[in-house]
């Protein structure tokens, strides 16, 4: 199985801070890795690194082969790389719709004379845009809401927007920060579904979680985080079994009550 | 039959203002809605970039007044020495030429200033583009050879235009130069429709709406920005070439700060990011000064452009068009 991105000796600083300060690591291609730890371990700080938010101090990211270190984030997204951010991040006073067109940017290709024009092959990419919108906010059930603005949306449903936003990119790695973040079982257990959807429609990818009972039942792989060092990865089985992530997580709620449910 | 009528409707406006000239064929009427339609098409033209992609440029009659220079200097022709014994040389061409000319240098001035402001946002942005207008207005007062800096280009020709059965005409008419000026500002407010009401138009908005997202889905920023500024300018360049040949003469004074203020104000209290904000705006205090002139000092005038400006800001920050529209949204 082939490597889509690989993290290679990864170190971040900031200030004087120590945010990341060695890690590697890979995911492989058509798979859920989600990527572990407890607060302030770096797991943001890599995403927006492995997206070009940020300039790593040391290292390299590879995707698909390609060296994509410090490339721009517009730059990243356009090779594939598309990220849902953690706290919430929609286009506001757009509707849904209109955040759904905006995210299939990447999909279009129509420019200056097409639009001035209203060229047939723009008409034609415009209605093909609205049918994908309309398709994808189907898929995340938002389709009702379509003509609402999307900072009115209830809070459960301005997270799926944002995964949504970033699903519809059309990405190959889809990073996804916190989908979880604030929902309520039933909301989790619909996102779940939906990043199965995702996986299964092609695209690989690297969750980040604190819902341990969500990382264990979705991930094929594992990576910990812990003060910016790796301490372990692996299959979800393993990664339970791990002393050195019993210990690390030692007095953590959310990860004995993992333990337990996995169990 | 009730789409159709609204699908009519915007052309209805244009309509109406066409046939002012034949109802109210009042020479100091058409004289006053004429200059306040030049300003109109600099204010759409401003939107573009202020209204749709956030970008606070203070420079923006920097843009105005390279058209205006270029289309006047095409029209007279000019002979410069450009250092080591060279000279350039330009017959006076004919007036659509330098009109085309005004777009062109004014489109590529905006590239240009995209190239090297977009990569700073915020105030530094703002500062170069108040100091850009200030260089070029330098510019013209020192380069006496070119422009005959104080002493103001003169003797410009009027716009001239093929009609049929009449041939190449120049327009001398009030009633000619405002139809031409009315058609040259619905056609930029249909370019400005048709760029943001497209993919690239979305990408716009949604770099103002949330930058850091857009450039996650893949919108590139510097090159949308740069999209809006070249056709901003070149917009603004074609207002400045109808500014030269309707009044006919240019001075560096059309470089001038509060002319960049009037089109932001303009803009900012009809509605900036909507399309017929600029327009209301425009109107608006396009005629203010004209009505007041005679009964009010200019200074007046200023202050009175400042206490409307605070109480629009206070009261209606959205400006006029959006507040007409959630008015009938909630009827
Ligand atoms: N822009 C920044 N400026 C200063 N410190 C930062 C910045 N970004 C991250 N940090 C620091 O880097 C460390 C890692 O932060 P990061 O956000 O990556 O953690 P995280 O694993 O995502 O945590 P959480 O689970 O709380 O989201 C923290 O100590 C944080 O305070
Ligand atoms: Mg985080």
């Amino acid at each position: 199985m082939s490597d889509l991105l690989r993290v290679e000796n990864l170190a971040v600083h900031i200030g004087g801070l120590v945010a990341i300060a060695d890690a590697s690591f890979v995911v492989p291609a058509g798979q859920v890795v989600s990527l572990i730890g407890p607060n302030g371990a770096g797991k943001t700080t890599a995403f927006n690194v492995i997206t070009g938010y940020m300039r790593p101090t040391k290292g390299r990211i590879l995707f698909d082969g390609a060296e994509i270190t410090g490339l721009a984030p517009d730059r990243i997204a356009e090779r594939g790389i598309v990220r849902s951010f953690q706290r919430t991040s929609v286009f506001t006073g757009c509707t849904v719709l209109e955040n759904a067109l905006m995210a299939l940017h990447r999909r279009g290709s129509a420019g200056l004379l097409g639009a001035l024009f209203r060229l047939p092959s723009a008409r034609r990419e415009e209605a093909r845009l609205r049918e994908e919108a309309w398709a994808m906010l189907e898929f995340v059930g938002l389709a009702e809401r379509a003509d609402t603005l999307a900072e009115v949306l209830a809070y459960g449903e301005q997270r799926r927007l944002g995964i949504a936003l970033a699903a519809i990119a059309g990405p190959r790695l889809l990073l996804l920060d916190e989908p979880a973040a604030g929902l309520n079982p039933s909301e989790t257990a619909a996102c779940m579904a939906l990043i199965r959807q995702l996986r299964d429609r092609g695209a690989t990818i690297l969750l980040v979680e604190h819902d341990m009972p969500m990382v264990m039942q979705i991930s094929d792989g594992i990576v910990v985080l812990n003060q910016g060092r790796i301490i372990a990865s692996g299959a979800p089985a393993e990664i339970r079994a791990n002393p050195e992530v019993i210990r690390a997580y030692l007095g953590s709620g959310d990860w004995q009550e993992a333990a337990h449910a996995a169990a | 039959m009730n789409t159709r009528l609204r699908n009519a409707a915007p052309w209805l406006f244009p309509l109406a203002l066409a046939l002012v000239p034949l109802v109210f064929p009042d020479p100091y009427l058409l004289a006053v809605l004429t200059s306040a339609g030049i300003f109109i098409i600099g204010a759409i033209s401003l939107n573009l970039l202020l209204g749709y992609t956030g970008q606070l440029s203070l420079g923006h009659v920097a843009f105005f007044g390279l058209g205006a220079y270029t289309s006047a200097l095409a029209s007279l022709g000019f002979d410069i020495g450009i250092g080591f014994g060279l000279r350039i040389t330009l017959q006076p061409q004919p007036v659509w030429l330098g009109f085309i000319a005004a777009i062109i240098v004014a489109g590529g001035f905006g590239w240009l200033l995209g190239r090297l402001a977009f990569r700073v946002r915020g105030a530094y942005f703002v500062i170069i583009t108040i100091c850009f207008a200030q260089v070029l207005r330098m510019v013209a007062l020192n380069w006496i050879e070119l422009t005959q800096g104080p002493m103001a280009l003169i003797s410009i020709p009027p716009f001239s235009l093929w009609l049929p059965g009449q041939g190449v005409v120049p327009l001398y008419s009030k009633a000619q130069n405002y139809w031409l000026v009315l058609g040259v500002a619905v056609l930029a407010f249909i370019v400005v429709r048709q760029l943001v009401e497209s993919r690239i138009g979305r990408a716009l908005v949604a770099l103002r709406a949330n930058e850091s997202l857009a450039r996650s889905v893949g919108i590139r920023v510097t090159h949308y920005l740069i999209i809006a500024a070249v056709v901003s300018a070149g917009i603004a360049g074609a207002a400045g070439s109808l500014f030269a040949h309707y009044v006919r003469i240019v001075d560096p004074d059309v470089f001038l700060f509060i002319y960049t203020v009037t089109m932001v104000i303009m803009v900012i209290t009809g509605g900036k990011g909507t399309l017929w904000g600029p327009v209301v705006g425009g109107l608006i205090f396009g005629l203010i000064p004209d009505l007041l002139r005679g009964r009010a000092a200019p200074e007046a005038q200023w202050v009175l452009y400042g206490v409307a400006m605070i109480l629009f800001v206070m009261f209606l920050p959205r400006g006029i068009v959006p507040a007409l529209a959630s008015l009938k949204s909630r009827a």
